[in-house]
């Protein structure tokens, strides 16, 4: 077990360095002036682009730049954003907002993905069933923004039952709307993947053996299948915290929630690629690093998998 | 639907090459001819009602992008402010917008935009994906290690992310010209879409390559090229069609969500991203819904359309499901 959790830490090592090379190269050493939109609409001030320049050491040849940044990078610097902000204060102030939202929807996906899963897959062909496959399919095809808006105008300027918009900090009851809106996506494949995987496994062996013992229908399912079935569920869940960043953007801008999303968004329409550079790295790490402690869980959880 | 590498997921455990050799034992004793995999899927397809409703939606927005005029007769481009805002009704079905153009129009004609992106994505990256997949897969050794560890790095960084930091870096000006602005999108997309098909197409490749049929043909001395190209690519190709065609709904949300953010699509290009970009302000969603309900309506059946078609032909190829 430790062994693996070692060796998974060392794999990370070149996938992070190659994912933060490919962003920092993205931004930095593509033509154009790194400095246009710094100073407003005007061009910027030939001492200022030397400082920049400097700052950011882009007069350096682009591999000693980028060992430079990543030396940053470890010491917790992402440099200074449009205001003279740290970005990593910035993000500071940021995280817990997101947090939450994203807790509201990854709870949001488990509960109510799962209990779907399970009642289609416990009902399969039934009415039920084919109502969760189609509801999934609906949620699917629908992009987050889409959903956003309809959700703001159904539930909050229709119906008036949550708040349309969320000010300051966020409270859990005013992300509830945007948790759900954000979680609904990951929501409907888990409940596929739940169905599927059950359906799956009520066929096995195992199973039927359960039923030959005599023992009851709910001690079959809830005992000796979803253990077994929910284990691929969960390195979903796990895995679609990863997606959830990327809609974390649309949703937080959608709903106006001062987090993380907002942040990247406003970095994007003021064109400040220090900012966005390091918010996107610092998302693409949190999205590594939870991909890894899923798969050391999927070990723990799964003593059929071994990894020594 | 943000992210299309989540497909993967429950596509990829599914149909692995399964029988190269068609199940010619159950199908001896119905007395019938031996029917080809893709025949036999066929069979299965044509009798469920979401296959025709998953076609029938296909071809009518293909014919949407390709000949938008036959759908209306109005110029899209022609708005007069004098119409803003106006609710659905004699004239325009859908209303107009915020600037009086003509919704129904304007939606019409932005299929055009979402459909090339999307499909020229899912082919890009089933070319890509493919291409290294199965040179991957078939060479093995370190030629494997390193595309593999490569793949593992655009892997790492989620599809719209890596998205947006690509379009960020190469923004399209006003006078950019349409398949130039259409190729940065779809370039972004590939760019992070490509790992996706690889790992598919390597497991697949590496499914089918110890079979007898390719030893045999080993034996025989074909070259490594005919061996690629007429034993293991046609066993080893199903996955990555399926897996694509569900990815391309994948695709025209992630370019919708690129436009929807502004760094997608210029305005220059009627798309239904920008259109429910520019209807989603608070305002105007208050006042003018219609603006936001009828691109985002169109989005959602496209989308809806190649997702449905991508499982109906997963579950028709799927032996477990028979």
């Amino acid at each position: 077990m430790g062994k693996y959790v070692v060796r998974r830490l060392l794999q990370i090592i070149p996938t992070l360095i190659g994912a933060t090379l490919l962003i920092y190269y993205l931004n930095f050493a593509m033509p154009g002036d790194p400095t246009a939109g710094r100073c407003g609409d005007r061009q910027c001030p030939p001492t200022y682009v030397e400082w920049f320049n400097h700052e950011y050491n882009l007069d350096k040849p682009f591999l000693v730049q980028y060992v430079l940044y990543l030396g940053k990078l470890l010491r917790g610097d992402l440099g200074t954003d449009y205001y003279g902000n740290t970005v990593v204060h910035e993000l500071a102030t940021r995280y817990p907002t997101t947090i939450k939202l994203a807790l509201i929807a990854v709870l949001f996906e488990a509960v109510i993905g799962l209990a779907a899963g399970i009642w289609a897959g416990m009902r399969q062909g039934k009415f039920i069933d084919t109502l969760v496959t189609i509801t999934t399919l609906i949620l699917i095809s629908m992009p987050v923004f889409v959903m956003g808006g309809l959700a703001q105008l159904v539930f909050g300027i229709k119906l008036k039952w949550l708040p349309v918009t969320v000010g300051g900090q966020g409270s859990f009851y005013e992300l509830l709307m945007p948790g759900l809106v954000l979680g609904a996506l990951s929501l409907a494949y888990a409940a596929r993947l739940t169905r599927t995987s059950l359906v799956e496994n009520l066929r096995a062996d195992y199973v039927r053996t359960a039923k030959a013992k005599g023992l009851s229908g709910f001690r079959t399912v809830a005992i000796h299948t979803l253990r077994n079935s929910l284990l691929p569920v969960i390195t979903y869940i796990g895995g679609s915290i990863g997606a959830m960043m990327g809609g974390a953007i649309v949703t937080e801008r959608i709903f106006n929630i001062n987090g993380i999303g907002s942040f990247i968004w406003r970095s994007i329409s003021q064109r400040d690629g220090v900012a966005l550079v390091g918010s996107i790295t610092c998302l693409v790490l949190v999205y590594l690093v939870v991909n890894l402690i899923v798969d050391v869980l999927y070990s723990v959880l799964d003593p059929r998998i071994s990894h020594e | 639907m943000s992210d299309p590498n989540n497909d993967a997921l429950d596509a990829a455990a599914v149909v692995t090459a399964e029988s190269p050799i068609p199940d010619t034992a159950v199908v001896e004793a119905s007395g019938e001819k031996a029917r080809s995999l893709w025949a036999d899927a066929w069979v299965i397809m044509r009798g469920r009602p979401l296959f025709w409703v998953a076609a029938v939606l296909i071809v009518i927005f293909l014919v949407m992008a390709i000949f938008p005029q036959l759908f209306t007769a109005k110029d899209p481009t022609l708005c007069d402010l004098t119409y803003s805002r106006q609710p659905p009704g004699g004239d325009a079905i859908f209303g107009y917008d915020a600037q009086g153009c003509d919704v129904f129009a304007r939606t019409i004609y932005g299929a055009r935009a979402s459909i090339i992106v999307g499909v020229a994505t899912a082919l890009f990256t089933a070319l890509l994906g493919g291409l290294l997949g199965t040179f991957a897969g078939y060479v093995g050794g370190w030629v494997d290690t390193v595309l593999s560890r490569f793949a593992d790095i655009f892997f790492a960084i989620p599809l719209l992310l890596g998205a947006i930091v690509v379009m960020y870096s190469i923004p399209s000006s006003p006078e950019s010209p349409f398949p130039l602005v259409i190729f940065k999108v779809v370039a972004a997309m590939a760019l992070f879409g490509w790992p996706n098909i690889f790992r598919l197409m390597r497991s697949a490749v590496l499914q089918v390559k110890p079979n007898e049929y390719v030893l045999a043909a080993r034996a025989l001395g074909a070259n490594p090229l005919r061996i690629v190209t007429s034993h293991i690519v046609p066993n080893a190709l199903t996955p990555v069609l399926v897996v694509s065609t569900i990815d391309l709904g994948g695709y025209i949300v992630t370019e919708a969500t690129l436009s929807f953010l502004g760094v997608g699509l210029p305005d220059t290009v009627i798309s239904w991203g920008r259109a429910i970009s520019r209807a989603s302000d608070l305002g105007l969603i208050r006042q003018v819904p219609h603006m936001l309900l009828f691109p985002a309506l169109f989005l959602c059946l496209t989308v809806l359309a190649f997702i449905m078609m991508g499982e109906v032909v997963r579950d028709a190829l799927d032996p477990k499901l028979r």
